[in-house]
């Protein structure tokens, strides 16, 4: 058993297990972060971002016009092609996965390249809501990514040479050249064709050979931890899981019980940040920068940590006087993924349920859109245009500020120290995103909220359902960097957890003994039971084996059938045995004088016993044959007697376990 | 031998009050709960003290499902688990769940506020009742105990409409509850996979009929309708079932979208309209042209549809009006059908009570409810692959003609209520077998079995407390701590042979290898032969050089061939 490690990254995983001739992909996220060595794009044209002066070597020989920046910082200005690093994808031939398991909307991402042009032909699992609202995350993707200006893009800076001498972060990307340029609409239809929809606790049968079936995990609607297993051996893969009571269905726990390896990846990247307290912090700045008459700006996913975001607001405009400021949601899928929230009652907390019962929509921000409190657009172009109001709330995306319409109100709102930006993703670095548009007037409130599970709670976790073995990124099996003295920011656990990195290639420590097998009826019936201990039998079993579709049955042995009557002369010489019965292995002794009793009853009365170092020796006089009992052996000795010998045998026998 | 156990305390050969009883590997299950339209007296609900005469039904079942909402399914669940007694778990599905207190709520309001009924269950306890429930996803493998596990599977009918899967061990048994093989205006098809129950048991309504393409139905309905409105007639049209009254709202709507109608069309406020929301909520349960285009439009919310207020009954011109059984029963509808009843322009699409008055207005009679017919119950076999099949939910002539249609196949039962029928199932046992016995047996059997000569292997089944293991002989000595107990045999055989000691042993050799084919034969250069593991030594007595002796020994596990050899060596050799 095997897993290969495609990506690094600990929350957006993408590794391949082995097992059990099935070859099984666990995620496949896509890394976006490379997009920050990227200038924005804006929506229109920027003077400011064009007026930039470009990269110049030292030396002066080289001059890199799309490597714009001042002292601070340089990056790409281009349009994004080729600006998405991915998962690696040469460490294995990706058309002999059998299936994809995707735990939640975020971490299947790069689907598309794994599923088109790579000879990909198995199947991938995902929940309903995983596949609905990760249709929408993709779309949008693919939106910001299509509608701005087509310009020039650039390569010459991936050059080896050039790159070398390049300032800062662009020096340090890696793997340059294989960043590829964002799926088109048309490849992100045909990935999720390939998309058969599971519930929780659904048990999906891999060949025969494995079965699947996916958990609650707590952390998104629909979002799902697996259980792979067969019927001796269990791995249980924990992807972004939460503990805390948000809107999805609760964490289920005690599935992951009894694990041979759990492979953990997907915890929190804030470790140090409560949800609870930076989801406070962000509706005090944004109630103090509405009131001081400015605009607030949330880079923000279309789905996820917005639907606790608007309720929180919800439950908080009344009291805090905001009920008259306008809150708009800016994206192409804006509206669809408001509604898909609304209907996917099975996958919510229990609380939420209970509302669609009444019925009433689970959450509340129906009720935000039907006061017109809030609005949602697809794009700042059209109707936005006309009924923006300001001080306002704008929720958009996307979280990186380099694409999609928060570039635009970066530009809009950055000068005047009256606007806030409040971070709520902890995907990206604030400071890094941020980085083109300095120098910025507004203010900047960082409040990462990450409900996935800390250490603290992972430790626990582990410590309940205690698996064998724990697998999980090298970033968690040491404190982070910046924190290198909380040794509380890391996992501790006995045995240490096998720490894996991109490109790693890890043997599971695994060691099948048994498998399932079916004795079908008939055969079962057949089977004769002996004790051989107290509470334990054993029957010998002799059975014709048959394997289909890796799933074994044992069914008796035909019988020959009988054979036809031979029209030729009756041969002198017998036949030789064409299938010989199989015989038992024995196993136990045969008492001297219960045997002679035995012998006595069967007419055999005059013998001899002879004592020898190891047992004795019986010599049957009127017969004149030999037995030789020792503890354990019995030996016959016995010529011209075919019948004696046969009923002599039998007897031995009879004081013998078969086994 | 196991076997599994059905019996009906209601829709046994009847269609009402719905009540299987299974036992299965065990486990006793309740499948549905329902009451009896027909009956108004004690008969309204299935016997339950066939159960128990005494006391709670907690301890005598393990668990009751309830396949859909409707009352012939779930309308005794608050007297069953309230007034009898059960507090074990009850398993729906969300939207069941969701809608059912309220047309179990509305059935008591009828029942006791109406028509005065006392000793009925009160609001209270179908709250109560409610809380005993857990809800099912579809496809989620629900475990109930250790042993038990359910799997609900889309059945179309009604919104949250639940087929299901009752395993214990290798036992399985498919439950239908009502079901719809072809997909409607607003619902999908049943889907079950191939999952082989020992018994199917299948409702059917529609047993003998094959019905007409629903299209036809459906124009034929639209036309009447449209032909009254043209008239500048009413319409009346009763839906009795919650969920047939959306399905044709949503007909009406497409219909009137098309036709550019503008005669209005009004549904009673209440059930129906909190139905929608329903409807809305839990879309992802409709069919997929419905979820697919649920953001841009949710076809529940109607354009030309609006609630009815009394006052518009008096209203001219033409109009459409749904009326739901609460309506019916509270008068005001029977007053619009007096007001109505005299111009033979209007409409009404059925109508129980006509015969007490002079009916003028046409009365159609139009059957819209969703349930598999004949061809979709053959249908529904094809796909479940079941054992056995039993009938419930029908009429007894009717039940019997599909029962000699499937008896071509296999068994089909039809028991009638209180009826048990026992079904002996034949269950393959599983058993742990060692991975390295497997493998060499795999190895040996080679990739493609010859079904002519299959190759038996040979193991020991090791029986310990709950466990099967299946190992081979020499494993399970080990395992066992037992020693091994060699039983040997040696026989003496006097032979005629003129020849050396070393030319008969090797005239013996070429005369085994020219008989003996399939076996190995081996001269040894110490003077020995070995066949298989059987060794064979020539001596010479002392007295005659032409009287040979052959020493054969053998172990017990060659006995078959030993004995062959014995017997074969003492006829001589061929000279």
């Amino acid at each position: 058993m095997k897993l290969y490690c495609l990506s690094g990254h600990p929350t957006l995983p993408c590794n391949v297990l082995k097992f059990k001739s099935t070859t099984i992909m666990l995620d496949c996220g896509l890394d976006t972060t490379s997009v920050l060595n990227f200038l924005p794009l804006p929506l229109v044209h920027s003077p400011r971002l064009s007026k930039l002066p470009g990269w110049i070597s030292k030396d002066g020989a080289i001059n890199l016009e799309k490597v714009k920046g001042d002292e601070r910082q340089f990056m790409i200005h281009s349009q994004m092609a080729n600006c998405l690093q991915l998962p690696e994808l040469e460490l294995l031939d990706l058309s002999t996965i059998d299936v994809i398991l995707i735990s939640n909307y975020h971490c299947m991402m790069a689907l598309p390249y794994i599923t088109e042009h790579t000879g990909f032909t198995g199947t991938v699992y995902a929940t309903e809501p995983t596949l609905q609202i990760g249709r929408l995350l993709m779309e949008e993707l693919v939106n910001f990514m299509e509608r701005v200006p087509k310009a020039q893009s650039a390569t010459c800076w991936k050059n080896k040479e050039i790159q070398r001498l390049l300032p800062g972060p662009l020096k340090d990307a890696v793997d340059v050249w294989t960043w590829k340029r964002c799926y088109s609409m048309q490849e992100v239809n045909s990935a999720l064709s390939k998309v058969q929809l599971v519930g929780y606790s659904q048990k999906v049968e891999l060949f025969g050979a494995v079965q699947v079936s996916p958990l609650s995990s707590g952390y998104s609607l629909g979002s799902s931890n697996w259980i792979i297993q067969s019927h001796h051996e269990k791995v249980s893969y924990v992807s972004g899981s939460s503990l805390l009571t948000t809107h999805p269905q609760p964490m289920d726990q005690s599935s992951l019980k009894n694990s041979d390896v759990l492979i953990l990846t997907g915890l929190t990247q804030m470790p140090t940040a409560n949800p609870d307290g930076m989801l406070g912090e962000f509706c005090s700045n944004l109630a103090m920068t509405i009131r001081a008459g400015g605009n607030v700006l949330v880079p923000c996913y279309s789905s996820g940590v917005i639907y606790d975001l608007l309720e929180c607001l919800y439950q908080f405009i009344e009291s805090a006087n905001l009920g008259t400021t306008p809150f708009y949601f800016i994206s192409p899928v804006a509206n669809s993924s408001l509604e898909f929230s609304q209907i996917f009652a099975e996958w919510l907390c229990h609380n939420k349920q209970t509302k669609v019962y009444l019925p009433e929509p689970p959450f509340p921000h129906a009720e935000l859109i039907q006061t017109n409190k809030l609005k949602h657009y697809p794009s700042i172009h059209g109707d936005f245009s006309s009924e923006f109001r300001q001080p306002c709330v704008v929720f958009t995306g996307h979280p990186s500020l380099r694409f999609g319409d928060v570039v635009h109100f970066m530009e809009l709102w950055g000068k005047s120290s009256l606007n806030t930006v409040i971070f709520t993703e902890p995907d990206f670095s604030y400071l890094d995103a941020l980085a083109p548009y300095q120098p910025l007037a507004m203010k900047c409130v960082y409040c990462p909220i990450d409900t996935r599970l800390n250490f603290h709670q992972v430790s626990k976790l582990l410590k309940e359902v205690q698996p064998l073995h724990v697998v999980c990124p090298e970033q968690y099996t040491q404190p982070p960097v910046t924190q290198s003295h909380r040794a509380d920011l890391m996992l501790e656990l006995q045995p240490p957890p096998m720490p894996y990195r991109r490109c790693s290639v890890l043997n599971l420590p695994f060691r099948r003994r048994y498998e399932r097998v079916y004795i079908l009826p008939e055969l079962a019936n057949s089977l004769v039971p002996s004790e051989v201990k107290p509470g334990i039998s054993v029957a010998t079993v002799s059975a014709v084996l048959q394997s289909k579709d890796n799933k074994h049955t044992l069914q008796s042995v035909p019988k020959p059938p009988p054979a036809p009557p031979s029209k030729k002369r009756k041969r002198v010489i017998e036949e030789p045995p064409v299938t010989l019965a199989h015989k038992p292995l024995l196993s136990g002794a045969v008492p001297l004088e219960a045997f002679l009793a035995t012998l006595q009853k069967h007419g055999i009365t005059e013998v001899k016993v002879e004592e020898t170092a190891d047992g004795h020796i019986l010599h049957l006089q009127a017969e004149d044959t030999l037995i030789q009992l020792e503890e354990d052996g019995t030996h016959i000795v016995c010529d011209n007697n075919e019948p004696l010998r046969a009923t002599l045998r039998d007897l031995v026998l009879r004081f013998l376990q078969k086994l | 031998m196991p076997e599994i156990k059905v019996t009906p305390l209601g829709a046994g050969q009847d269609v009402g009050r719905s009540c299987i009883l299974v036992s299965i590997g065990g486990k006793n299950i309740m499948l549905d709960c329902g009451m009896h339209m027909g009956y108004n007296d004690d008969r309204r609900f299935p016997d339950f003290s066939y159960i128990t005469q005494n006391g709670r039904l907690t301890d005598f079942l393990d668990c009751v499902i309830i396949s859909h909402f409707h009352l012939d399914h779930c309308g005794a669940l608050p007297y069953m688990s309230e007034m009898v007694g059960y507090d074990g778990p009850i398993y729906m599905t969300h939207p069941t769940k969701a809608i059912c207190p309220i047309l179990l709520e509305d059935f008591r309001k009828i029942t006791v506020d109406k028509k005065g009924e006392t000793n009925f269950f009160t609001s209270q306890m179908i709250k109560d009742c409610m809380k005993k429930v857990i809800p099912l996803n579809l496809h989620q493998t629900v475990q109930v105990d250790d042993e038990l596990e359910i799997k609900a599977y889309y059945a179309g009918h009604v919104l949250g409409a639940a087929m299901v899967h009752i395993k214990v061990g290798s036992e399985s048994v498919v439950y239908t509850g009502d079901y719809n093989m072809t997909p409607d205006r607003h619902l999908g098809a049943a889907w079950i996979d191939k999952c082989r129950p020992d018994i199917l048991i299948s409702e059917s309504t529609y047993a003998t009929t094959i019905r007409d393409s629903k299209r036809c139905r459906e124009r034929d309905f639209l036309k009447k309708v449209h032909e009254s409105i043209e008239r500048g007639g009413k319409v009346l049209i009763p839906v009795f079932a919650l969920g047939r009254a959306q399905e044709l709202c949503i007909l009406l709507e497409t219909f009137w979208e098309r036709m550019n109608l503008k005669a209005p069309i009004y549904f009673s406020t209440g059930l129906t309209e909190k139905a929608n929301h329903y409807y809305k909520l839990f879309i992802t349960w409709t069919n997929q042209k419905i979820r697919k285009t649920f953001v841009q439009r949710n076809m529940f919310e109607f354009k030309h549809i609006k609630a009815f207020d009394r006052s518009y009954a008096d209203n001219p011109g033409p109009m459409v009006v749904f009326a739901t059984p609460g309506m019916l029963h509270a008068g005001q509808s029977l007053q619009i059908f007096k007001k109505w009843a005299g111009n033979e322009k209007n409409m009404v699409n059925p109508f129980p009570e006509q015969r007490k008055l002079d009916v003028k207005m046409q009365v159609e009679y139009m059957s819209f409810s969703a349930h598999a017919d004949a061809k979709g119950i053959m249908q529904l076999i094809r796909m479940a692959e079941p054992r056995n099949m039993l009938l419930v939910h029908g009429e007894a002539a009717k039940m019997e003609f599909l029962k000699g249609k499937i008896e071509q196949e296999f068994n089909c039962y039809m028991p009638a209520n209180g009826e048990t029928t026992s079904v002996i199932t034949n269950p393959s046992v599983p058993v742990d077998m060692s991975l390295n016995l497997l493998k060499r047996e795999m190895a040996l059997g080679g990739p493609l079995p010859d079904p002519k000569k299959p190759r038996a292997m040979h193991g020991t089944l090791i029986m310990k407390e709950n466990s099967l293991k299946l190992v081979s002989s020499e494993q399970a000595l080990k395992e066992l701590g037992l020693n091994e107990h060699q039983l040997r045999f040696t026989c003496r055989v006097q032979l005629q042979d003129p020849h050396s000691d070393s030319d008969t042993l090797h005239r013996i050799y070429t005369h085994l290898k020219s008989l003996l084919k399939d076996y190995t034969i081996q001269h040894l250069p110490d003077g020995t032969v070995m066949v298989e593991s059987i060794v064979i030594k020539v001596s010479s007595s002392a007295e005659d050089a032409n009287s040979k002796v052959l020493l054969l020994s053998w172990s017990y596990q060659d006995e078959d061939l030993g004995s062959y050899l014995s017997s074969l060596l003492k006829k001589g050799l061929p000279t």
